[in-house]
């Protein structure tokens, strides 16, 4: 047998690997945690990588998987060999089209990596809820249980569908197999030649639709023979079992790997054998061979093939010992008999009629861990006389009691496999690090390799943990190091060791290696007491580097990667030092390499540098800290926060019992005002003497930590000493107060504050009203002041008009301290919403960053004001966000209606003018809604004394809705421009009263800066890797087409008077609104403090004119399109240029990168003359000169 | 027939207009119309030392900021594989100018620190160069950094340069030096076969609506031409290297007076980016018709005419105020 090269890949690339060299078309859409392989094919097939028959694959973008399966569904009718990847929700999208080609009989394989699906909450991580949801449509499901599995069965999975022309779900683990690092033997070309045979390939080719040989495929039948047709195809399912195990047979000949169905490992004469698929499987094998090792009679049979189901296969598969089956569940079927798999079994034993008592149980949904140790408790149950059934396992389930108690202690593993955690920074290169030493690991030893890394749901300022684990003997461990048992432990971050308990995971006598800003000699002092307990009484070797300083001698920033890489192998001795960093620095050459050489020499020069400042730190006898660890929550905070949501911070949220859980998923708002992340290192100060009072550091905080209030002067009183204020320059507060506040903790500097600032010193212009300065010594005090500042009451809403930066900033943010990135360039607009609206609006948020960030526990950034008012929140799904915030208004609609229906009915009790007041109010401003708040107020206590009245007890559960509310729906452009596009144009026709957010970052932001319909030409992405070669597309045009639609484009960096011009009015419009609001991104590659520069040149340009259509302008003759920006006045490169998705291309193909720029150019030229001519049209009985003057813009 | 042929740095040129470092050379097609329009050799546009390593390092941060944190997005852009942030792309176009024009091709690398980054002179000589400029500029801000030091470390980079090539090494210069002609000395022995004076920045303007620092390049005019007519005239036979004079030629009389003053060649950028190519042809008419005209034979002829050495009152060079004193006063027989 030839011996292939090792590699080590995850999951998604060892399953794309094949897809792509199998396949002619390929359609791509992305979704977590399948994106990469999408990003994969498109990748290589951009860099002409070929198929196995020579040719390179077509890899085309869908505008969702709905899409993304239709067009495969078109390849395959017209006979090519066509593919696609997804999971979760995406997956669902393409149920109709799968039932389609399972009864067309079509070949091909469907990549999953699969995934939780939303319920009660969206979950991005692994388990069978999505392909469990596709059992029923007629499609072989093939599992794997690990990276080279996935490899592997996906070849198989091609080779078997050419044969039984039955389509495949091959599928694997999302995270668990689709990101695990592992090292694995390469099929090469060849071997994917031997499975695939070319006779087949032509005879799919043959049952194209074609006009030389016409056919007609996909009739309607009728009652007389739809039935005999749908019977027509089982022999072709009976066949498919036999048919993959021969493919598995002559895979095993290829590769000495050989699969079964059904594979059964443990005890000869099992008695309790436990059935699964996926990675579990591998667990459990390693756990029943421990086991059996010892004489337990257990084993376990792991499902390759799960449809067709061979019951044959499956009872051939099991020992005539067994007695018990459990079967496990990656999936919950609430109010089933069962689980999918566990039903399946028991029907297999019934119809076999074996003597085998079947129980079932969950385990690991949403990537919850599945160990050993819960392997033996599933065991240990089927052991007892009256084992449980439908447990779960993995949990603490303390209201229905299914969960079955573990002992977390228990252990299978080698005792030469070596376990190491590194705790990083997400911005610190850890990960990346660890994904190279894995892999030097993997291919420059003989040792078996692994890698796993598990990332906190903050897009800043994020914990990563990176999992290694190597050593001789095969490594079934697809699971996380456990407690009490890695050899090795690094903590990349000295602030970690006040917030978690990372010791806990390191076994006695491990390593322990810091990175602080310590010396060896002093960082003891330094360390909590907790810490020091931990590293005493388990006799650690303790090593510490100041790793900062390093990288800051050489040039490296923050990031210190590649320091923290060379102490790993300094320390852990897994090669020989010098070998070791001689392959650090062949890994470095690789990945940075082709960026040229300075990187090179810069992370040449980190590696040479570390070893001095590496110190073994000499641990005394006892401890002798005065400093604890801090508690995930501050004290005050509310029960609910300090029990469910303080240890989800503090990463033991799986300690959870189930009792702690809401039922349906209904979270407290406001609660990330208790998670006090201290990421940065600098916060603003304000400087009252140079400061105007004009509230732009405010308007464009994109985390709500700097804040203003005007407010009495008596308040100062008690003001703590190192307060700031000076006297209001607000013409509708004179002889008041004002202060600029930053809250301390929450800020993560992303210096927009002082970018947006226009107050220069005249004698120091670098100075500002707002400069950043180190954080540390500023923590304690203005946190005292910034508690301060919260407790001085918020201006009265109805005493100003909010039309004024300055004014609108006045307004309490109902959006705070939220996960996004630093600097983001969607929040500010989010937070504005809040602001203006928030204390009686409705959101409906599409699946993207602004879900993430808005809605992902532990904390939630929605807040509530000081009478307990604020944004209600919600997220449907990806695809229906307009719809879902359609339905939130016809709510509203109709049941104000119903209101009013009822109020005349009441008069007698109420009193005629309370009714009238009720239905005739003004609530254009905020006078008007508080007057009707207290109507309603007024109406629910005097219809309360109406005790029986079932209608005084309609019209009181249903009051609320007289008061004016705000349906804002919200998302990024991947949902506004492409999966949900349908209905957005559907929503906006419907003339209903929502106002739509589109937080337009011109890439799918959420998954990786995959291209929509809103990237521009020339900008590079994934997806998009040549460049976008076409125009992006104008929404606001298409928008405007109606006539009846509010549409404004903004970007508050180039005017934020416009943008909050604009939200105003597409709120005061009563009808549709759409304000498409540019979003600088981290995924366009700028500095993110010159974002708001970026915006202002966006629009200079012309690449994004600012303006406002308000259909309003009509009615009274003029032309409702107002343009808000001034002709073009700068070259399109002098914006792109500052931009790497832009410039890389013209750094990596500069002839297409100046064509696209031309192309671009042009888009601006002839699309600023369409906009103008609008703008100067006639309209009604007008005579337009009012509207032309307004064209003129600012 | 006058001959306007001139020799620079060894290469035997047929006038003495060359095309300074300009964007000019950033496309073959404008290389091919400046060589079309007569200019006797094209200097590229310059590589610079900040561009070799902050292209490359800027890129690195961007493709590598914000990867690795977040489950669902452990990238966001797209690593395509290769990238011309280095020097790769300007010496492609190093070679393919070099095949295009019929003239010589001069490359030009920026920069004022020794270290890796001086190979790229090598790598500009393979990739086709007929000679390398190497542009020193280093704006001194610190107190503590002495004239000497400077001016030595320049010298060292340029015996560094030149003993990493074969081809020959002109070297271009700012003004801003208190004794000029020590400077010129110095780096001609360091190495340096011609000296190109003097070099343009941009300079540091203030923008009053904004309370700003911006950077502005404004084209040249002949005004400019003065001050390196009387370095280059000062210089003139006291420095073995050849004189190369830019800043402010614009006309035939610019390069007439150039040529007078010992300059070898005058370079032109801001005239042809003004006035476009055939400025070219007009000015070599103009002044070979002013040749003719005063009977001139050659353009070798001219060079140094009116150099320090040739006039008969030298300290005209040497005086910066009192013209009149120095124009009135005379010793009598």
């Amino acid at each position: 047998m030839a011996k292939r090269k090792m590699i080590t890949i995850d999951g998604n690339e060892a399953a794309a690997s094949i897809a792509h060299r199998t396949s002619e078309v390929i359609a791509i859409y992305p979704i977590t945690p399948s994106s990469n392989m999408g990003e994969l094919a498109d990748e290589w097939s951009a860099k002409s990588k070929k198929n196995i028959w020579g040719t390179v694959p077509l890899v085309v973008e869908m505008q969702s998987e709905g899409g993304a399966a239709g067009s495969v569904h078109g390849a395959l009718q017209t006979g090519a060999l066509s593919t696609t990847f997804t999971a979760s929700q995406g997956l669902l999208l393409m149920i109709p089209n799968m039932y389609k080609i399972a009864g067309e009989l079509t070949s091909t394989v469907f990549h999953i990596a699969a995934r939780a699906v939303a319920a009660q909450s969206l979950s991005i991580f692994g388990d069978h809820q999505d392909v469990m949801a596709c059992r029923q449509t007629g499609w072989a499901m093939l599992a794997s249980g690990g990276v080279q599995e996935a490899h592997d069965l996906a070849l198989v999975a091609h080779a078997a569908t050419l044969k039984t022309r039955i389509p495949f779900l091959h599928f694997f683990d999302g995270f668990r197999t689709s990101h695990e690092v592992t090292k694995i033997e390469y099929l090469e070309d060849d071997d994917v030649r031997s499975m695939i045979d070319d006779d087949l390939v032509r005879e799919h080719r043959a049952r194209a639709l074609t006009p030389e040989k016409p056919v007609l495929r996909g009739t309607a039948m009728n009652p007389d023979v739809y039935f005999q047709g749908r019977e027509s195809v089982n022999k072709y399912y009976e066949a498919v079992p036999g048919a993959v195990q021969a493919e598995m047979d002559k895979f095993a000949k290829l590769t000495g790997r050989q699969y079964k169905l059904f594979d059964y490992v443990g005890h000869p004469e099992a008695e309790r054998v436990i059935v699964l698929m996926g990675s579990g499987g591998e667990t459990v094998e390693a756990t029943v061979k421990f086991l059996a090792e010892k004489g337990e009679k257990v084993g376990a049979v792991r499902v390759r093939l799960y449809r067709p189901f061979s019951i044959q296969h499956f009872v051939d598969a099991l020992p005539a010992s067994v007695k018990v089956l459990s079967v496990l569940d990656r999936t919950k079927e609430p109010g089933s008999a069962g689980e999918p798999l566990y039903l399946d079994i028991v029907n297999a034993v019934a119809e076999s009629e074996r003597s085998i008592k079947v129980v079932g149980g969950r385990y690991g949904l949403s990537s919850k861990e599945f160990t050993p140790a819960m392997v033996k408790a599933v065991l240990d149950e089927a052991a007892k006389d009256k084992p449980k059934n439908h447990f779960t396992v993995g949990i603490k389930d303390d209201v229905s009691n299914t969960s079955l108690d573990y002992d977390p202690s228990f252990s299978v593993e080698y005792p030469e496999t070596v376990r190491c955690l590194f705790f990083g920074l997400g911005a610190d290169g850890t990960v990346g690090a660890n994904k190279n030493s894995i892999k030097i690991i993997g291919e420059e030893t003989d040792n078996n390799a692994q890698g796993y890394f598990v990332y906190d749901s903050k897009k800043s300022g994020s914990l990563t943990i990176s999992h290694l684990r190597f050593g001789p003997k095969p490594l079934q461990t697809p699971y996380l190091i456990t407690p009490g048992t890695a050899n090795f432990v690094a903590c990349h971050q000295f602030s970690f060791l006040e917030r978690f308990d990372i010791l806990k995971y390191a076994q006695p006598g491990a390593t322990f290696l810091l990175n602080s800003t310590f010396g060896a000699d002093e960082v003891w002092d330094e360390l909590p007491v907790e810490v020091q307990e931990v590293i005493i009484e388990k006799k650690l070797k303790f090593y510490n580097i100041n790793a900062y300083e390093v990288a800051e001698k050489t040039g490296m920033g923050t990031r210190i990667n590649t320091i923290m890489q060379t102490c790993f192998f300094a320390i852990s001795g897994v090669l020989p030092r010098e070998q070791a960093i001689a392959e650090i620095k062949h890994a470095i050459e690789k990945t940075y390499g082709k960026r040229g050489e300075a990187v090179v020499k810069q992370n040449f020069e980190a590696v040479d540098q570390t070893l001095a400042h590496l110190s073994e730190v000499k641990v005394p006898a006892a401890v002798s800290s005065q400093i604890s660890r801090r508690a995930p929550v501050p004290f005050g905070a509310p029960e609910f926060v300090k029990d469910v949501l303080g240890p989800i911070i503090a990463f033991e949220g799986d300690n959870l019992p189930v009792s702690a859980m809401p039922v349906d998923g209904t979270f407290p708002t406001g609660t990330t005002q208790w998670e006090k992340r201290n990421i940065s290192l600098e916060i603003p100060v304000w400087e009252p003497d140079l400061c105007i009072q004009c509230g732009k550091c405010v308007f464009v905080c994109p985390h709500a930590v700097i804040r203003h209030k005007v407010y009495d002067k008596g308040l100062l009183e008690n003001a703590p000493e190192t307060f700031k204020s000076m006297d209001s320059k607000f013409k509708e507060f004179p002889g008041m107060a004002y202060t600029i506040q930053v809250a301390p903790e929450d800020c993560t500097g992303c210096t927009l504050c002082v970018e947006a600032c226009p107050a220069k010193d005249k004698t120091q212009v670098g100075r500002k009203a707002i400069n950043m300065a180190a954080q540390p010594p500023l923590r304690e005090t203005e946190t005292k002041n910034w508690d301060f500042f919260l407790d001085i009451p918020e201006v009265e809403r109805s005493a100003f008009n909010p039309n004024t930066i300055k004014n609108s900033q006045l307004l309490q943010p109902l959006f705070e301290f939220s996960g996004a990135c630093t600097g983001c360039g969607e929040t500010p607009y989010v937070k504005l919403v809040s602001q203006l609206f928030g204390d009686r609006a409705i959101v409906a948020n599409a699946t993207g960053c602004s879900s993430i960030y808005g809605g992902n526990l532990p904390t939630t950034p929605w807040a509530q004001n000081k009478d307990g008012r604020g944004p209600a929140w919600s997220n449907s799904l990806f695809e229906d966000n307009a719809e879902f915030g359609l339905g939130m208004r016809l709510t509203i609609d109709k049941q104000n209606e119903y209101a009013r229906e009822l109020l005349p009915h009441f008069a007698p009790e109420l009193g005629s003018e309370l009714v009238e007041g009720l239905l005739n109010a003004d609530q254009s401003d905020e006078k008007g809604i508080q007057e009707q708040r207290e109507r309603v107020a007024l109406l629910k206590q005097k219809l309360s004394m109406l005790k029986n009245d079932t209608k005084a007890k309609d019209l009181i559960s249903i009051a609320d809705m007289l008061v004016k509310k705000s349906v804002w729906i919200m998302g990024g452009d991947g949902w506004a421009y492409d999966i949900g596009y349908g209905g957005l144009d559907h929503v906006m026709a419907s003339g209903r009263n929502v106002n739509i957010l589109v937080l337009d970052t011109e890439v799918y932001s959420n998954t990786g800066g995959q291209a929509s319909k809103a990237t521009p030409r020339g900008a590079v992405a994934k997806f998009a890797m040549a460049g976008k070669g076409i125009a992006k597309k104008d929404l606001g045009l298409i928008a405007m087409s109606y006539g009846y639609v509010y549409v404004a484009r903004v970007a508050m960096g180039a005017s934020d008077q416009q943008t909050l011009k604009a939200i105003l009015e597409a709120e005061a419009f009563d009808g549709p609104s759409i304000v498409i609001a540019y979003s600088h991104c981290i995924a366009h590659g700028i500095d993110m403090a010159k974002g708001l520069d970026q915006q202002r040149l966006a629009v200079q340009s012309g690449h994004w004119p600012l303006f406002r259509y308000n259909p309003d302008l009509a009615l009274t003759g003029q032309n409702p399109l107002q343009i808000d920006s001034k002709d073009p006045s700068v070259p399109l490169e002098q914006y792109i240029y500052n931009e790497t998705r832009y410039r890389m291309l013209a750094q990596s193909d500069e002839e297409r990168a100046e064509m696209l720029l031309k192309g671009a150019q042009a888009d601006i030229k002839s699309r600023w003359q369409y906009y103008q001519q609008m703008a100067a049209m006639h309209y009604g009985n007008g005579n337009g000169s009012e509207a032309k003057e307004e064209s003129k813009g600012e | 027939m006058t001959d306007l042929t001139t020799t620079y740095l060894g290469l035997t040129l047929k006038n003495p207009i060359v095309a300074s470092a300009s964007p000019l050379s950033k496309k073959i097609d404008s290389a091919k119309k400046l060589d079309e329009a007569g200019v006797s050799a094209i200097v590229m546009y310059s590589l610079f030392e900040e561009q070799i390593i902050h292209e490359s390092l800027e890129l690195d941060h961007f493709l590598t900021r914000g990867t690795d944190s977040f489950a669902e997005a452990l990238s966001y852009l797209p690593d395509s594989g290769s990238y011309a942030t280095g020097p790769g792309k300007y010496l492609d176009h190093v070679t393919a100018v070099k095949k295009a024009v019929s003239v010589p091709v001069i490359g030009s690398l920026n920069g004022v620190s020794k270290g890796g980054w001086t190979k790229y002179a090598r790598h500009i000589q393979d990739a086709g160069a007929d000679a390398l400029e190497l542009n020193l500029y280093y704006v001194a801000s610190d107190p503590n950094l002495t004239a000497v030091e400077l001016e030595d470390a320049y010298a060292e980079l340029v015996a560094e340069v030149k003993g990493s090539i074969s081809i020959p090494l002109a070297v271009k210069l700012s003004p801003f030096f208190t004794s000029i002609p020590n400077v010129c000395k110095k780096l001609a022995e360091a190495g340096a076969d011609g000296l190109v004076l003097f070099n343009r920045f941009y300079q540091p303007d203030f923008d009053l609506d904004e309370l700003d620092v911006v950077h502005t390049l404004h084209l040249s005019n002949s005004t400019e031409l003065n001050l390196p007519l009387r370095w280059i005239s000062i210089l003139y036979g006291k420095v073995k290297a050849d004189l190369a004079l830019t800043s402010g030629v614009h006309t035939a009389q610019d390069v007439i007076k150039s040529m007078m003053a010992g300059a070898q060649v005058t370079m032109l950028a801001s005239e042809l980016l003004a006035n476009g190519y055939k400025r070219v042809p007009e000015i070599l008419s103009v002044m070979e018709a002013w040749m003719q005209e005063r009977e001139y034979l050659s353009v070798k002829q001219m060079q140094g005419s009116m150099s320090q050495q040739a006039v008969r009152e030298p300290a005209a060079f040497e005086r910066a105020n009192y013209m009149k004193v120095l124009g009135s006063w005379r010793d009598l027989p």
